[in-house]
């Protein structure tokens, strides 16, 4: 059977056109910079690198700009991007102990060396709009004599006293799995897990991270720390022969504590979860932090019974690029396919009505 | 292949950190008043790559691939022969160059460099970094307990 696979040329040419139009909007409206998107829709900004997997602010904030604010299309975009650079290298891990912090709160301990420090946060505000920041003025911050105190990692406290589950095995032989080189093979180690939950879509770990608070794998968690702030990203130049600071990246780290778990060798200790995300990005580390630790089910002998706890159900379909660009194909065309089906549903009901009246005539 | 790191090779990479964390603009206007500016010739670049950023498991176990950022890197030779290398976060080959340059110039003699641009970048760094630190301590907590009277 024909069937018609041109035409579509100058449909889609004027279609791109009208979506360059409807971007822009109203000519009478000044035009969005790039440094506004940056400077002031900079979570969004987060987001898109976060789970873009790809850390620029510029690119961010143009793909936000191109995508019309459309999020997922954003980080598809930046996704998109990044294949055509080549890969200078891997960094040496980023030490979050040494940040420059700009948020750190425990929900587990009062008073700790460093203090809790509230950062810029959506905390304790009363989600009330406000019309009046859409005016722009606005008074510089207060400060206040910054103590010269170390704010060591909290989880680190309790693991001195044997409390806290240690960080593991740091095997510097071992290879470093890379989901963006190696297509992904289950059942996965917990490096490739991380990966693959740090550039996850918010709203699915928001909801899984949440399932295992309400029942589907419960882990008791209550947060030991959430820090955000700027680290150094030290990179090994081969030229040199040592390792030089590229700069600094901002990134949130979450550091979930759950309940026990001991065995005959080892006295019960509290489990952890772990949420590193880039940016600002205090919900996303924090889901990613309960789905890391419900993930954790077979290494710590747990029954896997909740969709959470399900590696190849959570990591197959964590990824919001991959995720759209399996629904989304459905609306591209289908003629064949579906002639196909049409085809098939009419020799079915053929033999339906044939069958029909052979029984009327019997 | 991490290498031991001798003296001037630590001397090296403090300057060579201070400058990728320089803004772009603060570099730029300290290179337009470096006086003599080298001719130097490109060895490779400058050219935009990408660095995988890896964190550990827990802050402080495995490392995993916490995903990429933008980098930019030059290499360039100066007339004297030095061979100095640019790399910094970010999409910004300019800064790259004037990095790889500033290098070079800082193997020739240390001394100048150090005072006319590592020297400034590391106290504007410091102020901005205290700014943030004491913007940050604002927001601290200082709890006090209510004590119940005893009549």
């Amino acid at each position: 059977m024909y069937v018609a696979v041109k035409g579509g040329e100058a449909a889609i040419a004027n279609a791109h056109a009208l979506l360059a139009d409807r971007r822009r909007g109203d000519r009478s409206v000044p035009a969005l910079r790039l440094d506004q998107i940056v400077e002031q829709l900079g979570l969004a900004v987060d987001r898109a690198m976060g789970e873009g997997s790809l850390y620029d602010k510029e690119l961010a904030a143009l793909a936000l700009l191109q995508a019309r604010g459309d999020l997922i299309e954003a980080i598809f975009l930046v996704r998109a991007y990044r294949t055509t650079l080549p890969r200078f290298g891997y960094s040496n891990p980023i030490d979050t102990g040494t940040m420059l912090i700009e948020r750190r709160i425990s929900a587990t301990f009062k008073d700790l060396p460093g203090g809790q420090m509230l950062g810029p946060t959506f905390d304790y505000t009363h989600r009330l709009l406000d019309p009046s920041i859409a005016g722009g003025e606005v008074p510089a911050p207060i400060t206040r004599e910054a103590d010269t105190e170390q704010a060591p990692r909290v989880t680190d406290m309790l693991g001195r006293q044997g409390l806290m589950e240690p960080d593991g095995d740091t095997d510097p032989d071992r290879e470093v799995g890379d989901l963006t080189r190696e297509p992904l093979d289950f059942p996965l180690d917990r490096d490739l897990r991380l990966q693959a939950l740090a550039r996850g879509d918010e709203g699915f770990l928001l909801a899984l991270g949440y399932s295992t608070q309400r029942g589907y794998g419960r882990s008791h968690p209550f947060v030991g720390e959430i820090r955000i702030g700027e680290v150094e990203v030290e990179f090994d130049i081969p030229e040199l022969g040592f390792a030089v600071s590229l700069g600094r990246v901002r990134v949130t780290e979450c550091q979930m504590v759950n309940q026990f778990k001991g065995s005959a060798k080892v006295p019960p200790q509290f489990t952890r979860g772990y949420g590193l995300v880039f940016g600002q990005a205090e919900r996303k580390a924090m889901a990613m932090s309960l789905v890391d630790r419900a993930l954790r089910a077979r290494e710590f002998g747990e029954d896997v019974v909740a969709p959470a706890q399900d590696e190849e159900f959570v990591i197959s379909h964590s990824d919001n690029v991959q995720a759209t660009g399996f629904v989304e194909h459905l609306k591209l065309p289908h003629y064949v396919d579906f002639q196909a089906e049409l085809d098939l549903i009419r020799r079915m009901r053929a033999e339906h009505d044939a069958a029909d009246m052979k029984e009327a005539a019997e | 292949m991490q290498t031991q790191t001798s003296l001037p090779n630590t001397a090296r990479k403090a300057a060579l950190d201070v400058l990728a964390a320089a803004p772009s603009r603060a570099l730029a206007e300290l290179w337009d008043a470096w006086a003599d500016k080298p001719e130097h010739s490109k060895v490779r670049g400058p050219e935009v790559g990408l660095v995988m950023v890896r964190g550990r498991a827990g802050g402080g176990g495995a490392p995993f691939n916490l995903g990429e950022a933008t980098v930019s890197r030059a290499s360039v030779r100066i007339v004297t022969g030095q061979v100095g290398h640019g790399y910094c976060l970010g999409r910004d080959l300019a800064k790259a160059e004037i990095i790889a340059v500033i290098d070079a110039l800082w193997q020739r003699d240390a001394a100048p460099v150090e005072a006319q641009i590592i020297e400034p970048l590391r106290a504007l760094a410091a102020n901005a970094d205290q700014k943030s630190r004491e913007e940050s301590a604002a927001t601290k907590v200082d709890f006090f307990t209510m004590v119940r009277g005893d009549n």
